[in-house]
């Protein structure tokens, strides 16, 4: 139900204003034919839930991007001319009502053409189409020398009809309707379901492109409010883009014909594992240790691929960059340096240029490893910014700002929060408390640092798992500092939780439902200090929050390399699996994340204060509010 | 008798080295040992249960404090024990009847009845006072208790022996240890024997595509899904690989020998897979009288997983592993410690747990335990060599098989 009502709140004004102005302000002045707009109550009061819809349900155009070719250069041979001006007179347009059908409007509206399987889409355009065809024949030309031959055939069919037989025109479009608005729950029901890449080619989405699918719908919309002048050029730049465009962050990987698409535009090619764990086809499992020389001889070919970026993906793909936050810092610094050596290509504007390049990084990115809750809402953020950068500054005034932008992300939202976290979680610890802490959680260091700085006298036991071993680094740094610390596995968890006060707990994201995601075994962690009632506290930034909800560990997870499992590192006598590797009937699952339930978790400690975590949704709310308003 | 000494000896070493692991050896080696034992104790022709006895818990002693975590070697003792005791009634309850020209009926019901007034109230009233030993306490032994039954029970009955059948005495002597020695032949055979009887139950409880998890490596274990698969059932394991010990991978490479679909999870995943799991089951290092179980660590996390998740928590047990002490703290006292360099490097680590540097007491600590303990509220299931019985059930399966006099060594 919310999917459906929230973009017809916010989206009404930005793509149903054709049909919508015409019927419901019969007195506009441009009107030119006001009998065809007043003779038609029914269809106007109707055509607001069936309009509002149609960026749902218009499917990703791209099978013929082709078609789209004409209309870009045409599209780009007008912004040539003057692109401000023209993009600011597209969004005048809309408020006033007026019907003077400007070359943006006419061509978001050939866009959604090549969908031309939505009756609803036709409907809409044709309705620009009529519109435009009276007051400015230049312009109706223009529109109908982008439509695909099938459709412009049909349009001018409906055209014709409408103009002398009232009684008609009703009901074509009485069943145009009735067709859009059928098509329309469909969407509705695809995109409430969140079914990938079936709702991300959506009009709404093409202004912040379909590598954050998740993103809830209300979030496009807004952008798309603010800011309807760039997003409506990036219309074409998608279709062009999709092809390089990122793969699904959660793409299902048992789905076989994505899974070729996706290999055929990948960069790193990494070989899929063939032993693998039957629960988790739906994830990429990948051999590891391949692909490494594979990409450094390929360094030189990939010519759009910034070095920072790449210099950033090797890194994750090597496991030489991990943590959330050090994955989200890395990011963000080398989207940076794209920013300060960019420069916007001929006939190109910065903010869809830019955006599509992000995107194709992102893509890389994910290649190399899939991205965590955190590094999806800092890249949210980045096209955000870029999407609403005026279009008057000039681009070393965007860059700037941009790069800015993405300073203040880091500083604001990353490593305040964290001071701030420290803050609030230091108040928690007292003397004397014995103090759990599980892998090697960022947050949770710099509290027992600070803690111990305070000369707060307490213990701590750090407790680690197979096959990462991120403990023993954690261990180093406090014994360093001169910490008391008493070091174990997580299978000893429940022999030593008798002695503990408190645990606290880092967390990759908090989802919406209160699930702590995080490194794997942190919920059994949790899940025995709950049974033997000690308090967990999970330090976790806001920006990892995400509205997501996730109720098991299995279907939406990270595999790791099973062979870090059948050996030991630095245990020679540990050799029973050797040879074994490639059994059949023996598979290694080296599963990177799990959930942990909401009931397990005493409080959350965010940059917001402290929170039980029945609170996260709040959070995710007011985050994203704070988000679009900036 | 030296050479039993000396036996006895190198097999307390070898426990306190710990050269010997896994409940199920311990016992045999302890149960062998113990005939030896037996077969070379010089038995006086008065007081023979006694003696026996005597000597049995002796070495039994030696060896409970040679390992006092490891409770198979208590455990078998204890049967050991409870094996001579029930000889020595079964003999004593013979020979009264010989005496007295009754029927062994007969004889039963003088002693549930009391059968004053009968001639051969005497031995009647020794054989009553031997068999109430062998019970556990209730009203009715308290009640019909004669005051020597408690006190000394079996000097009086090999007393009483002695003095009416000094006719027959060697043959008697002869009988005894003969059966008794039959009888730890009978419990050794039991005890090799168990995988088999616990693993013909598995086809009961393993169904088709079923999925099961499973920690540390137990033979029972391997022959229960084995047994499971010969049945041509299909399923999958999931084995966590037990760090630091690394037993899963143990097991795992056995059950792929043996064609079973296995899957080699980290301890860590065992939250996160238990949702996909249909039964848990694991091999119990022992069985308490609460139905509490010692198993290998990790163990608890994994029943309590299983617990949230409404999964099945079964535990495979021979019958050696029922021990009839009653827990307290077995987290910390029924366990044990191991060496820290199985969980850390020392050359990494060796600044840090110097003890002689800086204070005095060492920063860093490590510690890596044995065995978990689980509370049988967590069991759902246990399955020993004689069937399927409720954590609840198990102080009266006990009660079978060890004698209430026996409980302390």
């Amino acid at each position: 139900m919310e999917s459906r009502r929230n973009p017809r709140a916010v989206v009404d004004p930005k793509v149903r204003q054709v049909g919508f102005f015409t019927s419901s302000q019969p007195d506009s002045t441009h009107q030119p034919d006001p009998i065809a707009s007043e003779s038609h109550p029914v269809a106007s009061s109707i055509s607001p839930s069936g309009n509002s819809l149609s960026p749902v349900m218009i499917p990703p155009p791209r099978h013929n991007s082709s078609d789209t070719f004409p209309l870009r250069a045409a599209a780009a041979a007008a912004s040539a001319v003057s692109p401000s001006s023209f993009s600011y007179s597209t969004r005048r347009d809309f408020p006033d009502g007026s019907m003077t059908a400007s070359p943006g409007r006419v061509s978001r509206a050939s866009f959604s053409k090549p969908s031309s399987s939505l009756p609803g889409v036709g409907m809409d355009s044709m309705a620009a189409a009529k519109s435009s065809s009276v007051p400015a024949s230049g312009l109706t030309t223009v529109s109908v020398v982008n439509m695909p031959p099938g459709l412009s055939e049909k349009e001018s069919d409906q055209k014709k009809n409408s103009k002398p037989l009232k009684e008609k025109t009703t009901k074509a479009e009485r069943r145009a309707l009735q067709e859009a608005q059928r098509a329309a729950k469909a969407a509705a029901k695809a995109e409430g379901g969140k079914a990938p890449l079936v709702s991300s080619g959506s009009v709404a989405s093409t202004n912040v492109k379909a590598a954050k699918p998740a993103k809830p719908s209300s979030q496009k919309n807004d952008v798309a409010v603010a800011a309807p002048g760039p997003s409506e050029k990036k219309g074409g730049q998608t279709e062009k883009d999709r092809k390089k465009d990122a793969p699904h962050p959660r793409m299902q990987y048992d789905d076989e014909s994505r899974v070729v698409k996706a290999k055929r535009r990948a960069v790193v090619k990494q070989t899929e594992a063939k032993n693998r764990v039957e629960l988790f086809r739906h994830l990429p499992q990948y051999e590891h240790g391949t692909q490494l020389p594979d990409l450094e001889t390929k360094f030189f070919q990939l010519d759009p691929m910034h070095p920072a970026v790449y210099k950033v993906g090797l890194q994750y793909l090597s496991g030489d960059i991990s943590g959330g936050n050090a994955r989200c810092i890395a990011m963000l610094q080398a989207f940076q340096e794209v920013v300060k050596d960019y420069s916007t290509p001929s006939e190109k504007t910065l903010n869809r240029d830019m955006t599509a390049k992000i995107s194709s990084y992102v893509s890389f990115l994910i290649e190399c490893r899939p991205l965590s809750v955190s590094m999806g809402n800092a890249i949210r953020f980045v096209k955000n910014r870029i999407a609403k950068l005026p279009i008057t500054l000039s681009e070393s005034e965007a860059k700037a700002a941009l790069q800015s932008d993405i300073e203040r992300f880091i500083n604001e939202k990353i490593i305040m929060a964290d001071t701030v976290i420290v803050k609030h979680a230091v108040t928690k610890i007292r003397d004397g408390d014995v103090l759990l802490t599980y892998g090697s959680p960022t947050a949770v260091e710099m509290v027992l640092l600070h803690a111990h700085e305070l000369k707060k006298k307490f213990r701590v036991l750090v407790v680690d798992s197979r096959p990462k071993l991120e403990g023993q680094l954690l261990l180093r740094r406090l014994i360093k500092r001169g910490i008391n610390c008493t070091y174990t596995h997580i299978n000893a968890v429940s022999y030593i939780m008798h002695e503990v006060t408190k645990v606290f707990l880092g967390a990759s994201s908090v989802l919406s439902n209160g699930t702590v995601y995080s490194r794997v075994g942190t919920a059994c962690v949790a899940m025995v200090a709950s049974a033997f009632r000690v308090p967990v506290l999970v330090c976790c930034e806001a920006y990892k929050f995400h509205e997501r909800v996730q109720l098991d560990s299995i279907c939406s997870n990270e595999l790791g390399d099973p062979n870090a499992i059948s050996k030991v590192h630095g245990r020679e006598d540990i050799n029973y699996l050797d040879g074994l590797t490639n059994n059949a009937n023996l598979q290694f699952l080296n599963l990177m994340y799990d959930a942990t339930p909401s009931d397990y978790i005493s409080m959350i400690i965010t940059d917001y204060g402290m929170v039980p975590p029945t609170s996260v949704p709040v959070i995710v709310r007011e985050y994203q509010k704070e988000h679009s308003l900036v | 008798m030296p050479d039993v000494q000396s036996m006895v000896l190198e097999f307390v070493n070898k426990l306190r080295k710990r050269k010997i692991e896994g409940s199920q050896a311990t016992a045999r080696c302890t149960v062998e040992l113990l005939r030896s034992v037996i077969s070379h104790h010089r038995v006086p022709h008065a007081n023979q249960a006694s003696a026996l006895i005597d000597a049995v818990k002796a070495v039994g002693g030696q060896l409970v404090a040679a390992n006092p975590v490891e409770l198979a070697v208590g455990n078998v003792v204890r049967r050991v024990l409870h094996i001579i005791r029930e000889e020595d009634l079964s003999l004593a309850t013979a020979a009264v009847a010989g005496l007295d020209l009754l029927d062994a009926s007969d004889d039963d019901e003088d002693v549930n009845g009391k059968g004053i007034g009968y001639p051969a109230m005497s031995a009647a009233v020794v054989a009553a006072a031997a068999r109430s030993t062998l019970r556990p306490p209730s009203l009715q032994t308290l009640l019909e208790g004669t005051p020597e039954s408690a006190t000394v029970p079996y000097t009086s009955s090999s007393g009483a022996d002695s003095e009416s059948k000094t006719a027959d005495k060697s043959s008697i002597t002869r009988k005894l240890k003969h059966d008794v020695i039959e009888g730890v032949n009978q419990l050794i055979h039991e005890i090799a024997g168990c995988h088999e009887q616990i693993a013909e139950q598995a086809v009961e409880h393993i169904h088709q595509n079923e999925v099961i998890l499973t920690l540390g490596s137990s033979r029972t274990v391997l022959e229960f899904l084995c047994a499971a698969k010969e049945k041509k059932r299909s399923f999958r394991v999931f084995v966590a690989e037990g760090a630091p010990r690394y037993q899963g991978h143990l097991l795992a490479k056995e059950l792929v020998a043996r064609g079973l679909q296995t899957t080699v999870i980290t301890d860590s995943a065992v939250f996160a897979m238990i949702s996909r799991v249909n039964m848990v089951i694991i091999g119990a290092h022992a069985v308490m009288a609460n139905g509490g179980v010692i198993g290998p660590v990790g163990v608890n996390m994994a029943a309590l997983a299983a617990k949230k998740h409404a999964v099945p928590f079964v535990v495979l047990a021979g019958s050696h592993k029922l021990c009839p002490l009653y827990p307290h703290n077995p987290e910390v006292l029924l366990n044990e410690l191991r060496s820290p360099s199985e969980l850390l490097d020392f050359g990494e680590f060796s600044d840090c747990l110097d003890f002689g540097s800086g204070s005095g007491s060492p920063l860093l600590q490590v510690v890596n335990p044995t065995f978990d303990y689980v509370p049988p509220s967590l069991v759902s299931l246990f399955i020993t060599d004689t069937g399927g019985h409720n954590p609840s059930y198990m102080y009266r399966l006990i009660a079978d098989y060890y004698s209430a006099d026996d409980l302390v060594m």
